[in-house]
């Protein structure tokens, strides 16, 4: 049966990738990433996951590992966060071109410089092309679910594709929280032993990695298109079939209150639960206003956005993170884009939020509502607003 | 067991030609140029190599050459990833082999997990990563196709490229005489890693070649062997001159042929007389603007380094040519 524990998430990751029997890992200690892989490394130390765990020399190192993991038959997993994702970025285009299952978890973090530790939404923006499936979680009990619901999307034949799981760098990764953990049994059952479609033997020899000239190149890119586009349903089905198991049911577009809200807020990763009091606030004032809360973001849900946005009168986007110098902040560009060609869309405000660790409690989500509806008044602007910046 | 801990099944010196394997890795139909050195390396040590392994590549000519799909040059199972990680994803290669293994989940025989790259690859921007890979241990083998540039890209320089070679971001002009550094000392990082098994080797000796791969790739942990690959469009030099430039090198004491056995030297190929260096660059084009005195510098640095290689064999040193030149005086 399942049952109740209270720890770190970190911990819980490592957990869910143990529970998953990962078998090859391939990683570099980057804060806060750290306390998943210290906790892996000691399991195969001490017997308790049967894996290899090779301690690499820097983050492209740890994904092009992972790469060969992968790519020889093992289940793979690694973690990174902030300059290690973007250390890695080169090879994490040809671990999804290569179409091999890696299961990654991103600590969030604000990338250098100036030099920031803490928590945004920066690293994974800028890794945003990558072509890997790409989740968010906003607490514990979602880290756990979708490490181990991760490698069952990604190592369906259908699907192929590298998946990340986004969590927040400590905000998330480092505080303690109570969570609901499966059994062995269940684990094994939901998520079966690995079988590669191809994989690198001298008994069926292939060459992965060809390279491609001018007349074949395209054809590449539509076919790691599509088949991004069509690990949607499969994704869906996974977290169904988790939810039937678990109680827990999980939708790419999720919704917080949004019954008759005409002003909604879409926030990504662990702000949502912030955003979440707010909003239960603004509610019991008498405000009509709803949360969506962006779990998908490769491959994006167009049609779900739409549905979800519906009705609605001003969609408040935010963003952890800047496209400087660019039309809009990653997110709301997006969403943007999305609800281009929908008819009667409600009208988009953007604020940039908690850079590198900016504390965002919350009373800023009310400030943000009145301030966007305030200026939704007036005649509608491409400004976008970093939040709570000074001078 | 010899006295070079060989079984005797593995004694490859005693080989005649005739008893070299017909099998055939890295087949024909590839588009390596006329004449070069590299592509014949490659064939003959994915021979010997044999059936069972698995090969990582590094981007550079050999990738280039031999897989542009949907066609491959290569029989066995082969993956190229990038151009700087190659020891990487032969780390990773290995790593999952041996916990397939321990699951029960590998059929047939282990495989040899072996990367190749090239002398960029090995020597500039692949040398974190396959000093990591040497320093964790993994059980592979790593082959460096030394042609001593970026030829792939247009023959550019590498930390490769030796003492006075003309690149096309080396070129003589008034106020450079071309590559103005000395070529990294490769095979002595790998022999600094404490690593069991480091060789050069070259493909103008077969045999001398064949035995490395063989003992290389035989040794549990890592092992380096570093491959002279004589490239005529780089090198500026004639086809048909590939094996016998090879020669010139190892004759001349250029590019000495040993191996290091757990920090052991031992020359494999003797020379009881080196030609002078003048011999190996004078075919070459990329050292046709090299005066007397940078010649005679070339000379006095391959004797140097050769001396130091002996020293470090405790072999008995070869006559050495005189330099009767005048130069050095009158400069």
């Amino acid at each position: 049966m399942a049952h109740r524990v209270g720890m770190e998430v970190s911990i819980a990751v490592s957990h869910a990738v143990q529970m998953s029997r990962a078998e090859a890992i391939a990683a570099y200690p980057i804060t806060p990433q750290t306390h998943i892989v210290e906790h892996l490394s000691s399991m195969v130390a001490n017997g308790d996951l049967e894996a290899e765990f090779v301690n690499v020399e820097s983050e492209h190192s740890a994904m092009s590992t992972c790469i060969g993991m992968s790519a020889t038959g093992a289940r793979t997993y690694t973690a990174t966060s902030s300059q290690g994702l973007a250390l890695m970025n080169e090879i994490l285009f040809i671990a999804s071109a290569l179409r091999l299952p890696i299961v990654m978890t991103v600590a969030n973090r604000a990338l250098s410089g100036p030099l920031s530790i803490w928590n945004d939404h920066g690293d994974i923006m800028a890794a945003r092309d990558i072509g890997w499936i790409q989740i968010f979680v906003e607490n514990g009990q979602e880290s756990f679910d979708h490490s181990v619901m991760a490698f069952k999307i990604a190592e369906n034949h259908q699907v192929l594709l590298p998946t990340i799981i986004n969590m927040d760098g400590f905000i998330l990764t480092h505080v303690v929280e109570a969570m609901e953990f499966p059994d062995q049994e269940m684990v094994d059952k939901f998520l079966p032993p690995y079988h590669p479609l191809f994989h690198l033997t001298p008994a069926k020899p292939v060459t992965m990695g060809a390279f491609a000239m001018p007349e074949i190149y395209t054809e590449c890119k539509m076919a790691h298109q599509m088949a991004l586009t069509n690990s949607y349903d499969h994704i869906l089905n996974v977290w169904k079939e988790w939810g039937n198991l678990t109680g827990r049911h999980y939708q790419p577009v999720e919704k917080y209150k949004t019954e008759g809200a005409k002003v909604l807020l879409l926030t990504m990763g662990c702000l949502s639960e912030v955003a979440e009091v707010a909003v239960d606030e603004m509610r019991e004032a008498g405000l009509e206003v709803g949360l969506l809360k962006l779990r998908l973001w490769r491959p994006f849900p167009f049609a779900e956005l739409r549905n979800a946005v519906a009705g609605s009168k001003l969609l408040i986007v935010i963003d952890r993170a800047l496209s400087l110098g660019g039309a809009a902040p990653p997110v709301l560009a997006e969403v943007r884009s999305a609800l281009y060609a929908m008819r009667g869309r409600p009208q988009t405000a953007s604020f940039v939020i908690g850079l590198g660790g900016r504390d965002i409690a919350p009373g800023a989500f009310k400030e943000i509502v009145a301030q966007a509806q305030e200026e939704a008044q007036q005649k509608p602007t491409e400004e976008y607003h970093i939040f709570g910046v000074r001078g | 067991m010899d006295k070079f801990g060989y079984s005797q099944s593995q004694k490859f010196d005693t080989y005649a030609s005739r008893l070299l394997p017909r099998e055939e890795y890295f087949t024909s139909g590839h588009r390596s140029c006329q004449g070069c050195g590299e592509a014949l390396a490659v064939r003959w040590v994915t021979k010997a190599i044999g059936k069972d392994a698995i090969i990582a590549h590094a981007t550079g000519c050999m990738e280039i050459v031999s897989s542009g799909w949907p066609q491959t040059a290569w029989m066995h199972p082969w993956i190229h990833v990038a151009f700087e990680n190659t020891s990487a994803v032969a780390s990773g290669i290995e790593s999952a082999l041996k916990i397939l293994d321990r699951k029960g989940k590998l059929k047939g025989p282990m495989p040899k997990v072996v990367a190749m790259g090239g002398d960029g690859s090995t020597t500039d921007i692949g040398l974190q990563s396959l000093s990591g890979a040497m320093e964790r241990g993994h059980n592979f083998t790593y082959f460096c196709w030394d042609n001593e540039a970026y030829m792939n890209t247009g023959i550019q320089r590498s930390s490769s490229t030796p003492y006075g070679a003309m690149t096309t971001t080396s070129p003589p002009g008034k106020m450079s005489i071309g590559q103005h550094t000395q070529k990294k000392n490769m095979a002595a990082i790998a022999v600094a890693h404490g690593i069991p098994y480091v060789a050069t080797a070259s493909p103008s000796y077969l045999f001398d070649l064949f035995f490395k791969v063989r003992k290389a790739i035989e040794t549990p942990g890592p092992a380096y062997v570093h491959v002279l690959s004589v490239c005529p469009t780089g090198w500026r030099s004639a086809t048909e001159l590939s094996v016998r430039l090879g020669r010139l090198a190892v004759e001349t004491g250029v590019f000495p042929l040993y191996e290091v056995v757990n920090g052991k030297y031992r020359l494999t190929v003797e020379m009881p007389k080196l030609r002078p260096v003048q011999d190996y660059l004078k075919p070459q084009g990329r050292f046709r603007h090299l005066r007397d005195k940078e010649r005679a510098l070339i000379q006095k640095y391959t004797l140097a380094q050769y001396e130091l290689l002996l020293q470090k064999c405790g072999a008995a040193y070869p006559e050495f040519p005189v330099i009767t030149e005048t130069e050095e005086e009158t400069e």
